[in-house]
């Protein structure tokens, strides 16, 4: 599994963050940082789950 | 189960007819909407949509893979009976659904003032049809009078101010949000809508709403004074969409009234704004009105009704409820349920900033978070909230905020 953010969409409401902390982390500079582009196994649920429920859809996922 | 009927194709419906399908459910599965549309997105109708950003096609709500979902859409048509000792659901064409689970996700209607019945160039906000008419009247309008500095209300007046319409603000309460925010943190909303440019009125009802003698819109406040206007909003909050359950056998009380599983009655299960459950995190029985509530409340709710047919024990539902609202350029976030009178810490920046996060208390113990601009702090504070923050903690942090700041101590 590889995340890709699309930065033009993503309007840092850290959803994503609330639900895999260990993946995304939105700073103090309000930008979102994807901590873990290939995430492992155990957190892949949790990172289903953060994509399907951005506000914007900015989180797509590739195999 | 071999039939599930969703009442509401809202954010709320939609997601619990995706959580029944992810979780197994193989039946017959029945969406209502009483709008003709596929489920869509609202936060952008106040925002993107109002500005002419975004078209309102942009705004669809993914439905899944096709076929995924596999369920048979009712749409344009609203619900009107349900019998819930029957399970059985009439809508307003007489079709009747025969179901053995009922998820109720129908949720509110926008409040209308009174009096303004038919009297044009009034709006409320909450469909996409609702967000077309009003961006179309706002096309070449010079002038919106909103009435309600709530979060809609808000929203639409910074909308109007990107558009360039000259914009009053009225609002009864002494601040924006002082109900849910307390008057000082609504003091920075009012600052906001001021610097952008907004003739706030605070501590002023709406005395009456007529047709002024150009045909259009004159409101006249409680102090007398008179507004003309091209649109005026109405942002006044919402009423859960109860009315077809009248006659039902469910208890009412402003929403559904659910146990903290979120079910109301056998076989039949209540999310998002239309349903009042006990939070035990907060030991309140709360109607939550916002988007992630929606989805975390509905997919709570598809995995209940499951259980409960599969004899299994059901379990409580407790959520930090959380939403957020863009002002500007101002992305406003709040966790938890402060009250109005709560002691206030701020742990970042500082409340007259362009960003910060101030965290609510009571009785030694956080209730809420609250940032601008700083969704991350939210976030992380949502986190410990739900873990139950020490107010001494919050103290500390404030402390070492305020040492940080330029001229500190």
């Amino acid at each position: 599994m590889r995340v890709v953010v699309d930065f033009d969409l993503c309007e840092s409401n850290a959803v994503c963050m609330g639900i895999a902390p260990e993946v995304f982390e939105v700073r103090d500079d309000d930008y979102l940082y994807v901590l873990q582009e290939e995430p492992p196994a155990e957190l892949h649920d949790r990172v289903r789950e953060a994509a399907s429920r951005c506000p914007k859809q900015a989180i797509s996922l590739e195999d | 189960m071999d039939h599930i009927a969703v009442v509401g194709a809202s954010l709320a419906g939609l997601r619990a007819a995706e959580t029944l399908r992810a979780e197994g459910f193989t039946g017959r599965l029945s969406i209502v909407g009483d709008e003709p549309h596929r489920p869509y997105d609202r936060p952008p109708l106040s925002k993107q949509v109002l500005t002419g950003e975004w078209d309102a096609e942009r705004i669809a709500l993914p439905v899944g893979a096709p076929g995924r979902l596999d369920a048979g859409w009712l749409l344009g048509r609203a619900a009107v009976r349900l019998d819930a000792a029957a399970r059985r659901v009439t809508l307003d064409d007489g079709t009747v659904l025969d179901a053995d689970g009922i998820v109720i996700a129908t949720g509110a209607s926008p409040r209308l003032l009174p009096g303004t019945d038919g009297v044009a160039g009034v709006h409320v906000l909450r469909t996409v049809d609702d967000a077309t008419a009003l961006a179309g009247a706002l096309d070449g309008a010079r002038s919106a009078v909103v009435v309600g500095a709530g979060f809609i209300g808000s929203e639409v007046a910074a909308s109007c101010r990107a558009r360039g319409v000259e914009v009053v603000l009225v609002e009864p309460l002494p601040q924006p949000l002082a109900r849910v925010l307390g008057e000082r943190v609504g003091s920075v909303v009012a600052d906001l809508h001021r610097r952008h440019g907004v003739d706030v009125r605070l501590g002023v009802g709406v005395e009456a709403v007529t047709t002024g003698a150009t045909g259009r819109p004159r409101v006249t406040l409680a102090d007398g004074s008179v507004l003309d206007a091209e649109v005026v909003v109405v942002g006044i909050g919402v009423i859960p969409n109860t009315a077809w359950l009248a006659d039902s056998g469910l208890a009412l009380d402003d929403g559904v009234l659910c146990d903290e599983t979120t079910l109301a009655a056998p076989g039949i299960v209540a999310a998002g704004d239309v349903a009042r459950w006990p939070n035990r995190r907060f030991d309140e029985v709360m109607r939550v009105e916002h988007w992630e509530h929606a989805l975390d409340m509905a997919a709570h709710a598809a995995r209940r009704l499951l259980a409960e047919a599969a004899g299994e024990p059901g379990e409580a539902y407790e959520p930090v409820p959380w939403f957020w609202s863009d002002q500007y350029d101002r992305k406003i976030q709040l966790a938890g349920r402060p009250h109005p009178d709560d002691e206030l810490a701020v742990v970042a920046g500082d409340l007259d900033g362009d960003r910060f996060c101030a965290l609510y208390g009571r009785d030694g113990r956080a209730t809420a978070v609250l940032g601008i601009n700083l969704a991350g702090r939210v976030v992380r504070y949502r986190r410990a909230l739900a873990d139950g923050l020490a107010w001494d903690q919050v103290l500390a942090d404030a402390e070492a905020n305020a040492a940080a700041a330029p001229g500190g101590a």
